[in-house]
């Protein structure tokens, strides 16, 4: 039940997002375009909602297939990650002590890192993985990409409900500001559909993409202010942390920590005084997730062909 | 939408693909190939000038030899692929399925598969489920829709597939090979459901080598060969058509030992407007006829008919007379030979007799068609040759 009211949700929010990309039922109609066809588009986003729909319901029901836990994986393994980082991190080296309620506003920000590689790691796959199906059917590609981050987007809401546990348990202040979370989840989401959009794109041609991927990930866990706070970066070099802030992961995380856990957060607003510059990470969202589209669309007529 | 619309319009069709000389989807060849100017790929040319019209309510075939085009054109029918040039059009909606059981999944049940491949189609939940029970029992397998899909046999999925896909509900129908699969008993459903559908005045589009499968439901069928319509008319046309390429291919491989290849020995096949052919309809006339250059003294002629390297028929001119003066000879005959190809081959006589043989010459193939399926007292038959018959009770 939970599942499908978050999936209506999130079916909802991708509607708004596709406006720009015309339905690409359409698009291998070379030259003429055929008016009666695009009455027609009413029925195929109909059948688009159904396909993503069941998309979704199938992939969350064969990841944890044949595991005694099941569901109970996708909660347990950033939890179990948190655990790690935690007694390695906070307890060994220390990190952290100047902010209030450390544990908490660290299991967010791995979350959501979770959340960002989940989701890209799966919608990169996502055209490749199911090939068999776009070199049979005709139906809007993007589908898949989304299907692919909607379970991540899912994984990320069941988690946030462990962080609120948490946030209760350590007795944090619970702001007004918290109402803003919802935003920063949005624009992270967006930020990773356009990385999505992109990889999956790219990987029907070169499968080295997922292997590049994997290290860059890995990099960026570390250049994006998860483990450490970004006050520690500031000690050394203003500038490098006011270059490391202007990564939207960065920034969304930041601001969500800001929101939700402390305001003794960084944010890439408290941080870089020029409104100009501190509006970076934003416009890079909105421009990675236009030209991710219309390099997606441009692309993906050449699916069938090439998977 | 008019009733005279048709409702798919090709026009012009051009598609090629490039082929990959090797496994090129890593970047480190990408770059090699970029430094060392090798393209990497292949250009082949797949369809090209393509066009027909399909009408509205019309059982169209698409007939091809494996490799000529035809799935690619189903392709691109269904949008899969885009077009090089050239204009698709499709008026209405369009089952984009083109072959059973697409999206299925080993790992989920009988049961969460309907649903999967439902939505393919187009139908939500609710409607999935008013229709489950239909499907279930259409495809016979109650029993086993809590098992997982990889637990079913072959035949149990194209079952289970065939009864969703039934229910599409599109204006138009792409049917690619699918009686290919199942049993005999399966076949059958098939058919009644393509009869239905014929009744029922949807347009249908049908790949298929299984040319009585044409013949018995078509409207019109295209055949395809090295990605031109070569012909377009009716399916016991195409069929027959279709047959002599199939066995020209083989012709050309094996056969050519049989007879001599003379230039100087020509022979024709000619139909009653004395027309050089080599289809025959049923029961129609043909002259085979022998011509050969001076330097060869011709005592007597020899026709013979084979099928499937078994004579059919043999004659020869031995008692009408000599040819010693002439450049060629001619035999009228009746074919009153049932449907499918045939060889006909001639021998040569010099001037000495029966013990001179020149030797066989030329070998051509005729293809007969249209053999009617009843018998004058309206028994069904089929075979080479039409025997006299009498029921007795």
């Amino acid at each position: 039940m939970c599942i499908h009211l978050i999936t209506k949700a999130s079916e909802r929010i991708k509607r708004y997002l596709f406006i720009f990309i015309p339905n690409g039922a359409l698009s291998y109609q070379s030259g003429i375009i055929n008016c009666r066809l695009m009455k027609l588009s009413n029925i195929f986003s109909r059948r688009n909602r159904i396909l993503l729909r069941e998309l979704v319901i199938t992939d969350f029901k064969l990841r944890y297939q044949g595991s005694v836990l099941g569901y109970l994986w996708s909660l347990l393994k950033p939890l179990m990650l948190f655990a790690i980082l935690y007694i390695v991190f906070v307890k060994f080296f220390k990190l952290g002590k100047e902010i209030e309620h450390y544990p908490v506003y660290l299991l967010l920000g791995i979350v959501m890192w979770t959340f960002f590689t989940e989701a890209t790691a799966q919608g990169m796959s996502a055209i490749v993985a199911r090939g068999d199906l776009i070199r049979k059917i005709n139906f809007p590609k993007y589908i898949i990409v989304v299907s692919g981050t909607i379970s991540a987007l899912i994984n990320l809401l069941l988690n946030l409900i462990i962080v609120f546990v948490f946030l209760i348990i350590n007795g944090v202040d619970i702001r007004w500001s918290l109402l803003l979370l919802p935003i920063n989840i949005a624009e992270l989401y967006i930020f990773s559909l356009a990385i999505a959009f992109l990889l999956s794109a790219m990987f029907v041609k070169f499968r080295d993409i997922s292997h590049i991927w994997e290290v860059v990930l890995q990099g960026a866990f570390y250049a994006t202010p998860i483990l450490y706070p970004v006050s520690m970066v500031v000690a050394v070099s203003p500038i490098a942390a006011k270059v490391l802030m202007l990564n939207p992961v960065a920034q969304i995380i930041q601001d969500a920590r800001y929101n939700t856990v402390t305001h003794q957060t960084v944010t890439v607003n408290s941080l870089i005084n020029n409104p100009f510059i501190a509006a970076i990470p934003y416009v890079l969202v909105l421009l990675s997730i236009l030209w991710a589209s219309w390099y997606f669309k441009k692309s993906q007529k050449y699916f069938a062909e090439n998977v | 939408m008019s009733e005279n619309e048709p409702a798919v319009v090709v026009k012009d069709l051009y598609k090629t693909f490039k082929l990959p000389h090797e496994q090129h989807s890593g970047l480190k060849q990408h770059v090699v190939n970029i430094f060392s100017g090798n393209k990497g790929y292949e250009i082949q040319k797949v369809l090209s000038d393509v066009s027909f019209e399909i009408k509205k309510g019309e059982f169209f075939g698409i007939v091809g030899r494996n490799g000529s085009g035809k799935s690619t054109l189903l392709k691109l029918l269904a949008g899969i692929y885009v077009p090089d040039k050239g204009l698709v059009q499709v008026n209405g909606s369009l089952t984009p399925f083109i072959e059973l059981g697409v999206g299925f999944n080993p790992e989920l049940t009988g049961r969460e598969n309907v649903f999967m491949n439902g939505a393919l189609l187009g139908f939500s939940r609710k409607e999935m489920e008013d229709m489950y029970d239909d499907i279930v029992q259409f495809s016979e397998i109650e029993k086993f829709m809590d098992q997982k899909l990889k637990n079913y046999s072959s035949g149990m999925q194209v079952r289970l597939a065939f009864s969703i896909a039934i229910r599409a509900r599109s204006d138009i129908l792409l049917i690619d090979e699918v009686l290919a699969v199942g049993d005999a008993a399966f076949q059958q459903k098939c058919y009644r459901y393509f009869d239905e559908l014929k009744k029922a005045n949807r347009t249908i589009i049908l790949v298929s080598h299984d040319m009585s499968a044409i013949k018995q439901f078509c409207d019109r069928a295209i055949l395809i060969s090295n990605g031109k319509v070569i012909l377009d008319g009716k399916p016991g046309d195409v069929a027959v058509e279709y047959e002599r390429l199939n066995y020209d291919k083989e012709v050309n491989t094996e056969d050519s030992s049989v007879g001599k290849v003379d230039k100087r020995v020509t022979l024709s096949t000619l139909n009653p407007k004395g027309k050089n052919v080599d289809t025959f309809e049923y029961n129609t006339g043909i002259t085979l006829k022998v011509e050969w250059t001076d330097e060869y003294k011709v005592g007597a002629v020899g026709f013979l008919i084979y099928k499937n390297q078994e004579l059919i028929f043999a004659t020869n001119s031995f008692s009408y007379g000599e040819f010693l003066d002439k450049r060629e000879a001619c035999l009228n005959l009746k074919l009153d030979l049932g449907n499918g190809r045939y060889n006909v081959r001639v021998g040569l006589f010099g001037q000495e007799g029966r013990h001179d043989f020149l030797g066989m010459f030329d070998d051509k193939t005729i293809v007969i068609y249209n053999q009617p399926q009843k018998d004058k007292q309206g028994n069904e038959y089929e075979g080479v040759l039409l025997l006299d018959n009498e029921w007795i009770s």
